[in-house]
């Protein structure tokens, strides 16, 4: 496979991984805004800027930090590279110039998807609404096919793509949650704290699953538990690192090869694997997750190299 | 109403709607078929070509400027003698476009005898003086030619023009087949068409067969990437023959040798078919701010590592100052009469031609012989007489950059159209792979129609539309000894399938 | 005159470069009038040189190098035996035939000034004294700057500017030359300077026009002469890109900058002697 066919395919995975992220993390911080009092609110719209790593560039645009503009600023926005209308380009971009590479049902997912954020136009919450419940239907019709697709390089990358794109929006999620968010004075686990947790669990879908694994209220340590070291919950970090591993491997096995890239997905997977919660905790959460972002970029950079991607 | 006279491939040239005898079915097949019939089908067919992505983008235009070429649902057909009749005449013309090729970046021996002034060959910007004596693996530079030809009768076939660099549409030809064999299964059933699915097999033998190394040669293909036009010709046929479609920045020369890169580091390369044009393929030789090229590939192809399909240079045999000369180019290197004529034409740097040009301008079509996509042209008919008086202006100012031709009454097709079934003019571009066995013509090509009524002008950017050609296979009646007429007709359509379809013809 | 040539070339880039590759036109042929009496190029790091003749009958070098490069230095030395021709070039490596030079190139546009100015000069005399009264024209009528070339730009915006290195004053000449009906080229090499200035920020330049009955034959504009056993033919081309001594593609970014030495004498075996 060229190398460049490769990179595509790996970054239509981490650009559509993105662009559905963002979606569901506006959605969360609509329903959010709308369950809070002021200004825990507003300060949803800021932590919405902070998850998607997009502070600086709004604050460049010089806006007001309203949910109408932090909201157009992440989904339409194209000075905005990380919005979704940029995600989409970039994906629909990179998979024009490797189709043969994707299967029909694939692009015409991503084609669609891209179609439709074309058309949009900024509303307010509801319309918003309305335009992220589109992508998610597009995201999970790229998910199906990419799930029809022959099990062959292309699918590995694709998926290789997505697992590292998600380990990182996962980690920088539980992240600013717990370092940024929490209004000073505000007591853990009283309401405006439930609701931030119900909308976390909301963003990675992980509402009826948390449920179901501990009949419980959301508690911080226990969605933290959830998000990083449940292998059952697919957008977990144990999960993510399991997938890296995965596709590395089946990688390794077609080609005959393994290299850095492989060695570190694994060494990560089993710190992962052996590692509690309590001792997480212990160690400074924000410290471990900086750590696990950190170690995540490497990986994305071994993985460049060892395909050969520059 | 087409222009008077003009000759209907279907219906004949009466006028009538009974059709040729030969396609009697298919006329009543175009009578009997609902008009609502047909533009559903051609509706599926377009929307089928719209998923599939076959799109050209119009340059200047946003992405979302993407649109498909029209589609004709009503097929145009050619009996298997006029297909022998064109096919014959495709290979001489293609083995003389190639042996002229041969020559000029080598002996130059039919400027020497005189046949073609040397001045209009050695000063023109399309002969590449750096390539002289580079000759390629078998001496064949022009691997695929789309010869484009007019009609205008019953035998009357005409070269309007020599397409020789990186000619373009063969991906039409197949889908619109494609098309027709899943909205008219019935027409298939009826007549025995030959395949025109053995394209990319060929195409690929073809690149194969003049790769400088024999095992296993690896061959891509190479495209300005995805914004460019064509692109989705260029992924498709990569596709369907297996091989890598890739971009310039895939490609690097170490050593006078190409390699692409791969995730398994790199892999050298045998045979290019680029659709880039020779000025944007190497900035280090030719264009310097070309950032669609290859830095080295030039060295690389003189060196003889690897094999450019078309060869560099080959603009100079489809140059339009050299088409009046082809029917002598054609005699110099066949030793016979071109058998596929050109369109009648004036040079208007020779004296007489042009006082013939300046006392007809009403009459003809006048063409800047270095002009294309129809700048620099005169459609006398047509013309406002101020239009003309400029055009004698110029014609008088430079005559040697001017040709002239008759207007032609082009042949037409029965074509859908807002209010049913209409006759309108075509034009058809077969293509020819020279590879080391010789001339090939997958039986077929690309029909343009024109869809304006009384429109000549059949180009996709000025409301073209596309058909799907038929060749019929020769009559195998002959075979047919006791009347199992149905059961034959039947077994000759699998024997036809299964032939190889090619028409092959050893190079001399 | 035995002459001994040595051409540096010194590339520094701003970083390191991961490829390097470049397309060398420095090595001279013998013909009537220059003989090679010895001749090599010098990289001064691992290198792989592919060398070929190319269409217009230039010996050329394809140099591969690996990175990291920073800096890169091409040494080209030899000896020339050279013998005034009167500037007539004969029994050189011919491929192409003469017509090939009557086409215009970018570098050789001309506009109206340029065109009349060629045609208004001497318009009845025979095409060798069109040539003649060409090349001591240009002398006239623009100034020679010394310096390195290093901007490439077209005839007619050279002319109307009245000023120009020897590639100019050449492009002028060659493209005055086709508006007359005479074939004529490019040509790079090197000049030895009887005034004593053998070393040289550059290589030199002028132009070739063919005559019927004579054959090809060399004037240089900027000294208004035609050239004589000071001379040393390297390479021909339409233009200055086809015959440049060096054209070159690198990657890995950043700045590139170049500095040339030329050092054209005497040979030391002809002082002595």
């Amino acid at each position: 496979m060229l190398a460049r066919t490769a990179a595509s395919l790996y970054w239509i995975g981490r650009y559509v991984e993105r662009a559905e992220f963002t979606s569901r993390l506006l959605e969360a911080t609509i329903r959010f805004d709308a369950l809070s009092s002021r200004p825990a609110g507003e300060a949803a719209w800021d932590s919405a800027l902070a998850v998607a790593a997009a502070d600086q560039g709004f604050d460049a645009t010089g806006a007001d930090r309203t949910a109408a503009n932090v909201s157009r600023y992440l989904t339409l926005d194209p000075a905005n590279p990380g919005s979704i209308r940029s995600c989409l380009d970039a994906a629909r971009s990179n998979s024009k110039s490797v189709r043969t590479a994707l299967s029909r049902d694939a692009w015409e997912a991503i084609n669609r998807a891209w179609l439709g954020i074309r058309q949009a136009t900024s509303g307010g919450n509801y319309a918003t609404l309305a335009l992220v419940e589109t992508l998610r239907a597009e995201a999970r019709g790229f998910e199906g096919a990419l799930h029809r697709m022959l099990r062959n390089e292309a699918y590995f990358f694709l998926g290789l793509g997505a697992a590292i794109e998600r380990a990182d929006n996962t980690a920088r999620l539980i992240d600013v949650k717990y370092h940024l968010l929490l209004p000073e004075g505000e007591e853990v686990g009283g309401a405006v704290d439930r609701d931030q947790w119900t909308t976390i669990l909301h963003t990675v879908s992980a509402n009826t699953a948390y449920r179901w694994l501990y009949r419980d209220q959301p508690k911080p340590w226990r969605v933290a538990d959830l998000l990083i070291l449940r292998r059952q919950m697919p957008r977990s970090l144990l999960a993510s690192a399991d997938e890296v591993v995965g596709l590395l491997t089946a990688l390794a096995k077609l080609r005959g090869l393994q290299g850095e890239a492989d060695r570190a997905a694994r060494t990560r997977q089993a710190t992962l694997a052996n590692s509690t919660i309590s001792t997480i905790f212990a160690g400074g959460l924000h410290e471990w997750l900086g750590c696990y972002i950190v170690e995540n970029a490497r990986i994305d950079r071994l993985v460049s190299t060892q395909f050969r991607f520059a | 109403m087409p222009r008077s006279g003009a000759y209907d491939e279907i219906w004949g040239a009466s006028g009538s709607r009974e059709g040729r005898p030969e396609f009697k079915h298919l006329a009543d097949w175009i009578r009997d078929t609902d008009t609502v019939e047909f533009d559903r089908r051609q509706a599926a067919a377009e929307a089928a070509f719209r998923q599939l992505g076959i799109t050209f983008a119009v340059y200047g235009q946003e992405e979302a400027g993407e649109r498909i070429i029209p589609f004709d649902i009503v097929p145009r057909v050619f009996t298997a003698p006029e297909w022998e009749q064109l096919s014959t005449g495709l290979v001489q013309r293609v083995e003389a476009i190639n042996a002229f090729l041969d020559d000029l970046y080598g002996a130059q021996r039919i400027l020497k005898d005189g046949v073609v002034p040397a001045e209009l060959v050695l000063a023109n910007a399309q002969f590449r003086p750096l390539l002289m004596g580079a000759r390629p693996p078998h001496g064949i530079y022009a691997h695929i030619c789309g010869i484009d030809l007019v009609r205008t009768g019953p035998t009357d076939f005409f070269v309007l023009e020599d397409n020789a660099r990186t000619p373009s549409g063969v991906s039409y030809m197949l889908e619109n087949r494609e098309a027709m064999l899943r909205l008219c299964p019935e027409l298939f059933q009826t007549y025995d068409v030959l395949p025109v699915d053995t394209y990319p097999d060929r195409l690929r033998e073809t690149l194969e067969s003049v790769s400088p190394r024999s095992d296993h040669p690896v061959c891509v293909l190479l495209t300005p990437g995805h914004f460019n036009s064509a692109f989705y010709e260029h992924s498709f046929l990569a596709d369907s023959m297996g091989i890598e479609l890739v971009e310039a920045a895939d490609l690097e020369v170490d050593d006078d040798i190409v390699w692409m890169r791969t995730i398994d580091g790199r892999v050298r390369v045998d045979v290019i078919y680029r659709r880039i044009d020779d000025d944007y393929l190497d900035p280090l030789f030719f264009r310097p701010d070309s950032m669609l090229g290859v830095p080295g590939l030039l060295a690389a192809y003189l060196a003889g590592n690897v094999t450019l399909v078309n060869a560099p240079g080959t603009g100079i045999a489809d140059d339009k100052a050299i088409y009046s000369y082809m029917p002598d180019i054609v005699r110099y290197y066949s030793g016979g009469e071109a058998k596929l004529p050109n369109v009648e034409t004036y040079r208007c740097r020779e004296p007489q031609a042009l006082q013939y040009t300046l006392d007809n301008l009403a009459d003809l079509v006048v063409k800047l012989v270095d002009g294309s996509g129809g700048y620099g042209m005169l459609v006398g008919p047509t013309a406002s007489s101020a239009e003309i008086e400029a055009f004698r202006a110029a014609l008088i100012a430079e005559p040697h950059r001017y040709i002239a031709q008759p207007t032609l009454a082009l042949s037409t097709v029965p074509t859908l159209v807002k209010d049913g079934i209409a006759p309108r003019h075509v034009d058809f571009r077969p293509f020819c792979l020279t590879g080391a066995d010789g001339v090939s013509i997958v039986p077929g090509g690309l029909t343009r129609v024109a869809l304006k009524e009384g429109s000549l002008v059949v180009n996709s950017s000025q409301g073209g539309g596309t058909k799907d050609s038929l060749i019929l296979a020769p009559s195998r009646q002959t075979i047919d000894p006791d009347g199992m007429h149905q059961t034959l007709g039947k077994m000759s359509q699998t024997m036809g399938r299964g032939m190889k379809p090619m028409q092959s013809m050893g190079r001399r | 005159m035995r002459l001994s040539i040595l051409h540096r070339t010194t590339y520094t880039y701003s970083q390191p470069q991961t490829r390097l590759m470049q397309l060398l036109r420095m090595t001279p042929s013998s013909h009537i009038g220059q003989h090679v009496v010895d001749w090599h190029i010098d990289i001064d790091r691992d290198a792989r040189l592919r060398y070929r003749r190319d269409g217009f009958g230039n010996e050329t070098a394809m140099l591969y190098v690996d990175g990291p490069v920073d800096t890169i230095t091409l040494t080209v030395a030899g000896e020339i035996l050279t013998e005034d021709t009167a500037g007539i070039v004969q029994a050189a490596n011919e491929p192409l035939p003469p017509l090939v030079y009557l086409r215009a190139t970018p570098l050789t546009e001309l506009d109206e000034g340029l065109a009349s100015f060629a045609r208004d000069l001497a318009p009845d005399a025979s095409p060798l004294d069109r040539a003649h009264a060409l090349n001591r024209g240009i002398g006239e009528r623009m100034r020679f700057d010394t310096g390195t070339m290093d901007v490439e730009r077209a005839a007619a915006t050279a002319f109307a500017a009245g000023h120009g290195v020897c590639q100019d004053m050449a492009h002028v000449f060659i493209a005055g030359a086709r508006v007359l009906g005479l074939p004529a080229r490019y040509v790079s090499g090197h000049l030895f300077r009887r005034d004593g200035a053998s070393d040289q920020p550059a290589a030199h330049a002028w132009a070739e026009a063919y005559v019927d009955g004579i054959g090809w034959i060399g004037f240089d504009p900027a000294n208004a002469i035609c050239p004589d056993d000071a001379y040393v033919r390297v390479a021909v081309g339409l233009d200055y890109r086809e015959a440049a001594p060096v054209s070159g593609a690198r990657t890995g970014g950043g700045m590139e900058t170049l500095d040339v030495g030329v050092r054209v004498a005497l040979s030391q075996i002809q002082s002595q002697g």
